[in-house]
């Protein structure tokens, strides 16, 4: 099976060692993985700010983008909801039926990393190690889009050294919300700091998600807050023994 | 300063800053999300109730004309009169007529967001009419003179210190501490009220077509001693609230009470059919209903259709990260949280609730806890483009998202400015790897660090380790 990993713009732009992850999580399945280098923005960013001339665009460049893959796979709950759950609706509005057949296509295979390497070509074996108390926050398109909830947990458990304690309101939302994060920079504060504030309470050292969006989120109001100790880390990093 | 849903930012940023509002908001977790999930657990079938509940909701509105026609029908052969209300001043002109043909003075209500959205209680003012607020947080809020900021628990913002010191100012009483004390104290004052009113105004949470009742759940006495005791009863709601029939009710009274407050059922749910009848012990002499479009027909059809099938249970709100931290005044107008920030512009135009549309950040908490399904996230992901057609947004997002696009259509462009930024952002970051200033993210760095890049970007590298 040949593997698309697409890797998303925050990942490449701000902490790289989680595509890497990724990447070798992946190959730990046994799969044929390729980054097409072509790859670059999904197009969340625009179709969330209601651009949708630009969302349509960046969709359509991405499904050419991984046109050659028989599944794709993003470490990110919000950036694989976009291209499984948002995609065949901009492929609605699509005029051109060949573009709006492309993007259905790409819908329909495309995967988060968790729910890949636990249902469609599940780890025998998790290659990382971690020693300490982690807590895992829920990240919301991953949640409510695509009903991802307990298949990272389930991975955490495997590595003997983790012990996983759950936080109060996992569930609930950090903040972050793409440019909501910088658009209403105070409200999305004091949603930062009510979920560090849960975070604190479990006596964890690291918190772990699945999307590098909420962990920027949570890591710099941590840091503000002079929590240096707590460290914000994706699930791909702890299991691929990157996080170190 | 009168609120507007003009200035979320700057409502919002009061809210947080208040530390009593802060406090009070606690409450909501405890009593309505903790209540509701306990309420769900009795029904062994939610999730098949709440496809019939959206079922119910979406047939209705399909046929919209149909029903009110129908129940416009039953309403007058149970001797009530109907009225038509295009519009706010609409809903205002007919209450004074109705009041100036009935001899009435004195005016009790029971709680009703529709008039709050009429601004009802200025108008009747205005024309001489003395209104008194019988639901005990409205009553509060008439004291305060503060508009509500929650649909369900309108006056969820505020202390039961605060209410003490509002009640020791307007009744001129020794102060009362206990929640029982302070509610025997507001009766003390509502009981008069109640016997000396010409006229009742209550809203109504369903419209029965079959038998042209208007039905309402409440916790408190006031509402059936606001629509049986004085001589006119008037019901005023939107055109939306219309149900089928009987059995159609029992389904969604299923869900309501248990998506608002977490109640298998309310204290009351009175079913209004008509004025009283010559056998009958109590009831008004005089009947009316008026059906308030009020913007609402104008949805129909639109992006903005499935926001019609709200049934005002504020599970929303209570779910939502962002009401939860700062409350409802800072939505500036009568409908708060996802369902007013959908609502508010749809009923006022996008341009009078610019920020709303964009005030969250699309969690999907509220979808998942609405009883009736109505996707809110979609809303407001389709407000966000009516504004951006309209050219609604600030010309710098515009621009900021389109070059953001162009960049990223062109992967070689992209690979080079990402780099450059890379680089830039990790040397402005200096040693300890935290921004603590964002040259184009203020928003972002006023209350947070930005973890710096690591400098590389994974392009970069992935080419770089083929390489090796």
């Amino acid at each position: 099976m040949r593997v698309g990993l697409f890797v998303t713009c925050l990942v490449d732009l701000v902490r790289p060692r989680v595509g890497f992850a990724a990447l070798k999580l992946l190959e730990a399945t046994g799969a044929d993985v390729v980054v097409p280098h072509s790859q670059t923005c999904c197009g969340q960013p625009a179709y969330n700010s209601g651009d949708r001339r630009t969302a349509l665009a960046l969709a359509r460049k991405t499904a050419r983008d991984l046109a050659g893959c028989d599944a794709v796979v993003v470490p990110s709950g919000s950036c694989a909801g976009m291209l499984r759950m948002h995609y065949p609706r901009l492929a609605e509005a699509d005029p051109e039926p060949a573009h709006a057949a492309a993007l259905r296509r790409l819908a329909a295979h495309t995967y988060e990393l968790s729910d890949f390497i636990t249902r469609i070509a599940p780890l025998e074996r998790v290659p990382g190690r971690y020693e300490g108390t982690v807590t895992y926050h829920d990240s919301c398109s991953g949640l409510r889009e695509l009903g991802i909830k307990d298949g990272p947990r389930r991975l955490l458990a495997r590595l003997p050294g983790v012990r996983l304690v759950e936080m109060r309101e996992a569930e609930t939302c950090c903040g972050f919300g793409g440019t909501f994060a910088v658009k209403f920079g105070e409200v999305s504060s004091a949603m930062a700091d009510r979920k560090c504030r849960h975070i604190l309470e479990t006596g964890a050292r690291a918190v772990v998600a699945g999307d590098l969006g909420c962990l920027l989120n949570i890591e710099g109001r941590l840091r503000r807050c002079g929590h240096n100790g707590i460290r914000a880390l994706h699930f791909a990093e702890v299991l691929s023994g990157e996080a170190d | 300063m009168e609120l507007s849903p003009a200035r979320f930012k700057t409502q919002a940023a009061a809210s947080l800053a208040d530390a009593r509002l802060q406090s009070a908001l606690e409450k909501l977790q405890d009593r309505f999300v903790v209540g509701r999930a306990q309420a769900l657990l009795e029904l062994d079938n939610a999730d098949a109730v709440r496809d019939a509940a959206a079922d119910i909701r979406a047939r209705t509105l399909a046929n919209l004309d149909d029903y009110l026609e129908r129940f416009e029908a039953a309403a007058r052969a149970a001797g009530a009169e109907v009225h038509w209300a295009e519009n706010a001043s609409d809903v205002n002109r007919i209450l004074v007529e109705i009041a100036a043909r009935h001899g009435v003075k004195r005016v009790v209500k029971s709680k009703s967001m529709v008039t709050e959205e009429c601004r009802v209680n200025e108008a009747l003012g205005t024309a001489g009419l003395e209104v008194r607020e019988t639901d005990l947080g409205e009553y509060i809020l008439q004291l305060a003179d503060e508009p509500p900021s929650h649909i369900v628990a309108p006056v969820v913002h505020k202390s039961r210190d605060e209410i003490a010191d509002l009640f020791v100012e307007h009744h001129r009483t020794p102060r009362r501490e206990t929640i029982p004390a302070l509610v025997a104290e507001a009766r003390e004052r509502l009981r008069p009220a109640f016997l000396a009113a010409d006229m009742g105004i209550s809203g109504a949470n369903f419209l029965v077509a079959e038998t042209g009742s208007a039905l309402i759940v409440t916790n408190e006495g006031n509402g059936r001693l606001a629509t049986t005791l004085p001589r006119v009863h008037v019901a005023v709601t939107g055109i939306e609230k219309v149900v089928p029939t009987l059995e159609d009710v029992a389904t969604l009274l299923r869900l309501l009470p248990r998506y608002a407050t977490g109640q298998s059922i309310t204290n009351y749910v009175s079913i209004l059919t008509g004025p009283r009848r010559p056998d009958d012990g109590d009831g008004p002499e005089h009947f009316h209903v008026i059906l308030v479009d009020n913007g609402r027909s104008r949805m129909l059809g639109t992006d903005r259709h499935d926001m019609l099938r709200c049934i005002r249970c504020g599970a929303c709100m209570n779910h939502c990260p962002v009401y939860q931290n700062v409350g409802g005044h800072a939505y500036g107008w009568v409908y708060p949280g996802p369902m007013g920030s959908v609502l508010t512009p749809a009923l006022l135009g996008p341009a009078e609730a610019r920020d709303l549309p964009n005030a969250s950040t699309l969690c999907g908490a509220c979808a998942q806890v609405c009883p009736v399904k109505i996707p809110l996230p979609d809303l407001l992901r389709n407000l966000r483009e009516e504004q951006v057609e309209q050219r609604l947004r600030p010309a710098g997002e515009r621009l900021a998202i389109r070059l953001w696009g162009l960049l990223a259509r062109h992967p070689f462009l992209y690979g080079v400015a990402s780099g450059v930024i890379a680089r830039a952002l990790r040397l402005y970051a200096g040693r300890d790897g935290a921004i603590r200033r964002l040259p184009l993210g203020r928003g972002w760095t006023l209350g947070r660090d930005f973890p710096a890049p690591s400098g590389r970007t994974f392009r970069e590298l992935y080419v770089r380790r083929g390489r090796a």
